[in-house]
């Protein structure tokens, strides 16, 4: 016998299980993980376990996170892609799994994109 | 763990009969060989509804719709599109946007000009999981009911959405559960008629196979609205995996406490069994559903008294079918304004149509009602295949009749259908071309009707088989025009004069093709000849001399040695020994043979 309470976590924790199972909307990001050999490699597959991790226990239910081939950049990856809603796309470039719980926390949380991780930032350092 | 990506597997007959299973076991051993069973969600769905195209595999987050899917095709999808994003071309709907990309399947011609309401959680959900169901607002119309309005409340609203009953006939929902409201006794039954039993149709089966908790919510609101406490779900025993789901969704609706003698915590009593019928058409029928369902001949009883006073056991019976509850919890939660702004004046809301026949889609629509035929056949359908020329529709099964092309722009509603001499029936839509005689059809289902009559009354039990008889004699080129008047009143007779609505509507498909087509009758009556070439006494094979090059393919072909002819002569039919069976046009590389 559940309570009407229990019913309603239950709706609440499947409502964010069940969030991926959708096209995505205008208003979401869209997350995209590089994982072709080149970014498995290096490492993707520990990324995007922690992109997870973090919209998970951040509850975020406005993110979709994607995974895409080799973007051609191999030397960068991992590669993640951050679509923010009416924004350029943002790509950053070898991001571990800090990098990536980092992205989440400025970019996604808060609105601001770490440029100190972006491709074009690191392509200008070397 | 959140699922970064969640794999769809259609579990709907028409896929599941295609291997779907076969499908879900590979999926679920090559995930974890690649060690993504934690990553990645596999979930078994209901109907996607593009029966034509199965089995069907749907990804997200991406939204990608494979189709034909085949079991060796599991392992390319996991490593090309799960592990490294690259989806599969080759099993794609290939269908593309204007800068040839490929679309999201919810904006392909099928998908685009529907609306999913009644399907709303068919190939969305597992329906076999609870937890699901609620994730989508499962039970939250029943807690608004009980909670927050009185059982008039209820009622009230569900007048005011205008919702008609979707088996057939059409008849006011809110009005219905109102009679059954305002019967008085000591105890009232809910029962869901989920006998579907017209030729072609299909929609019931895919709602309790992809939602089959929607139904059940529905009927504890009906308990609630009109006093009921026990529920009977009628369904037909040749429906094993619509049956499978429902005892295991009822299952767990007793373990979470949702059903039972306390459901939700909210202090009223609501339990429901299962009834399995054996397959009779008549079953269908309400008052036979009831006598079979209290374990009785299922032969229909007089009404009045309707089930409203006198059903079930003798008691207060609320009566619907399984499209029309799926509506119920929806209404309650949106309101009735909500629902009564889809569709016309008179007939609200979507209503499902299992699309057959001569298409290229065959599958389950959902469309608002108002929708055109032409919408219907042409976008979402995808039109006629091999080029051929759209003859006419038929709905409502065996109590429906035909609408000819002419008639393609009707908007498709209850009173319409009516008008134009068939009707809107549980929701079968089977489509013919010009190689469909009508008299053939009407007799197929008119034979249909004969062998399901049940026998209470002499009407349809004797008028309808002397009603298959004259049909048999104008297919045999062996009917006068004098019989044709004669089955036409005989039509009138065995609709005014039967018991229950089979017997009533049985003459229909007769009906209506003599409106429509009388022309095709009269060419077999009068010029012994079927204008389609399917009526095979009317019918005979010749080959063109001019066309024969006397290859002996035809010869070989024929199963009863009918042809005969020398290497490079012309070849020639002997009428006598043909039977018509047509595989010597198959053989035939000059189509050198005709009808």
């Amino acid at each position: 016998m559940k309570t009407l309470e229990e019913l309603q976590a239950i709706r609440d924790k499947m409502k964010e299980r069940i969030n991926n199972r959708g096209i995505a909307g205008e208003n979401d990001y869209r997350v995209v993980v590089g994982m072709a050999t080149c970014g498995i490699a290096a490492g993707a597959r520990n990324t995007l376990k922690a992109l997870t991790e973090e919209i998970e226990s951040r509850h975020l239910n406005n993110v979709i996170l994607s995974q895409t081939g080799c973007i051609g950049i191999c030397k960068y990856e991992p590669i993640v892609e951050v679509f923010a809603p009416g924004q350029e796309k943002v790509t950053y470039v070898h991001v571990d799994a800090e990098r990536a719980r980092q992205i989440v926390a400025s970019h996604i949380v808060n609105g601001k994109p770490i440029t100190e991780y972006t491709y074009s930032y690191a392509v200008k350092e070397n | 763990m959140l699922e970064r990506a969640h794999i769809l597997v259609c579990g709907g007959t028409g896929c599941t009969s295609g291997n779907s299973k076969k499908i879900f076991t590979e999926f679920e051993r090559i995930l974890k060989d690649n060690k993504l069973d934690g990553e990645v969600k596999l979930i078994m769905t209901g109907c996607f509804g593009l029966c034509a195209r199965g089995p069907i595999v749907v990804v997200y987050p991406d939204g990608t719709f494979y189709q034909h899917v085949k079991p060796s095709d599991v392992e390319e999808i996991v490593v090309e599109h799960i592990l490294k994003g690259r989806p599969v071309e080759r099993l794609l709907n290939k269908e593309k946007d204007e800068d040839g990309s490929v679309k999201p399947f919810n904006e392909t011609a099928f998908y685009k000009s529907q609306h999913r309401l009644v399907l709303r959680n068919c190939g969305v959900i597992n329906p076999e999981n609870i937890d699901e169901y609620l994730a989508y607002d499962g039970y939250l119309a029943y807690q608004k009911a009980v909670t927050e309005m009185t059982p008039q409340e209820v009622i009230d609203v569900i007048k005011a959405s205008g919702l008609r009953g979707r088996g057939g006939g059409g008849f006011p929902t809110g009005t219905k559960w109102q009679f059954a409201r305002n019967s008085v006794s000591d105890k009232k039954f809910v029962v869901c008629n989920a006998d579907e039993g017209d030729p072609g149709a299909f929609m019931d089966r895919s709602v309790l196979e992809g939602d089959p908790h929607s139904v059940i919510e529905a009927m504890m609101i009906a308990g609630y609205a009109i006093g009921a406490d026990q529920g009977y779900i009628y369904v037909r025993a040749e429906y094993p995996i619509a049956v499978s789901r429902l005892q295991i969704a009822i299952a767990q609706a007793l373990e979470y406490g949702i059903l039972g003698d306390n459901a939700m915590g909210l202090g009223h009593k609501f339990n429901i069994e299962l009834r399995l019928g054996a397959g009779a058409f008549v079953c269908g029928e309400e008052t036979a559903l009831l006598n079979s369902t209290e374990g009785k001949r299922g032969e229909p009883r007089q009404r009045p008294p309707f089930p409203a006073v006198k059903g079930l056991f003798g008691k207060p019976t609320l009566i619907n079918n399984v499209e029309t509850y799926a509506n119920i919890t929806s209404i309650i939660l949106k309101g009735a304004d909500w629902f009564a702004s889809m569709g016309t004046e008179k007939s609200k809301g979507t209503k499902v149509f299992a699309l057959g026949g001569k298409i290229h889609n065959t599958g389950l629509v959902e469309i608002p009602m108002g929708t055109t035929l032409r919408t219907i056949i042409e976008e979402i359908g995808g039109g006629i295949p091999n080029g051929k020329k759209f003859k006419a529709a038929q709905t409502g099964g065996p109590s429906g009749g035909c609408i000819p092309a002419s008639l393609i722009d009707t908007p498709i509603d209850y009173d319409n259908l009516i008008a134009i001499g068939s009707m809107m029936g549980s929701g079968g839509l089977i489509v013919m071309d010009e190689d469909n005689c009508m008299v053939d059809i009407a007799k197929f289902f008119l034979e249909f009707t004969v062998d399901e009559s049940c026998g209470k009354c002499t009407p349809c039990r004797v008028g309808n088989k002397r009603l298959y008889e004259m049909l048999d004699k104008v297919t045999k080129g062996e009917a006068t025009m004098e019989d044709l008047d004669e089955m036409e009143a005989l039509c009138h007779y065995i609709k005014e004069n039967s018991l229950c609505g089979l017997g009533q509507t049985a003459p229909n498909p007769v009906l209506s093709t003599l409106r429509y087509f009388k022309d095709e009758y009269i060419a077999h009556v009068r010029d012994k000849k079927c204008p389609a070439g399917v009526c095979k006494a009317l019918v005979s094979y010749e080959i063109d001399p001019a066309l024969c090059v006397g290859c002996g393919l035809c010869k070989r072909g024929c199963p009863v040695g009918a042809i005969s002819g020398e290497i490079r002569q012309v070849h020639v039919i002997d009428p006598k020994k043909c039977i018509k069976c047509g595989a010597c046009i198959a053989a035939c590389r000059k189509n050198a043979i005709k009808k």
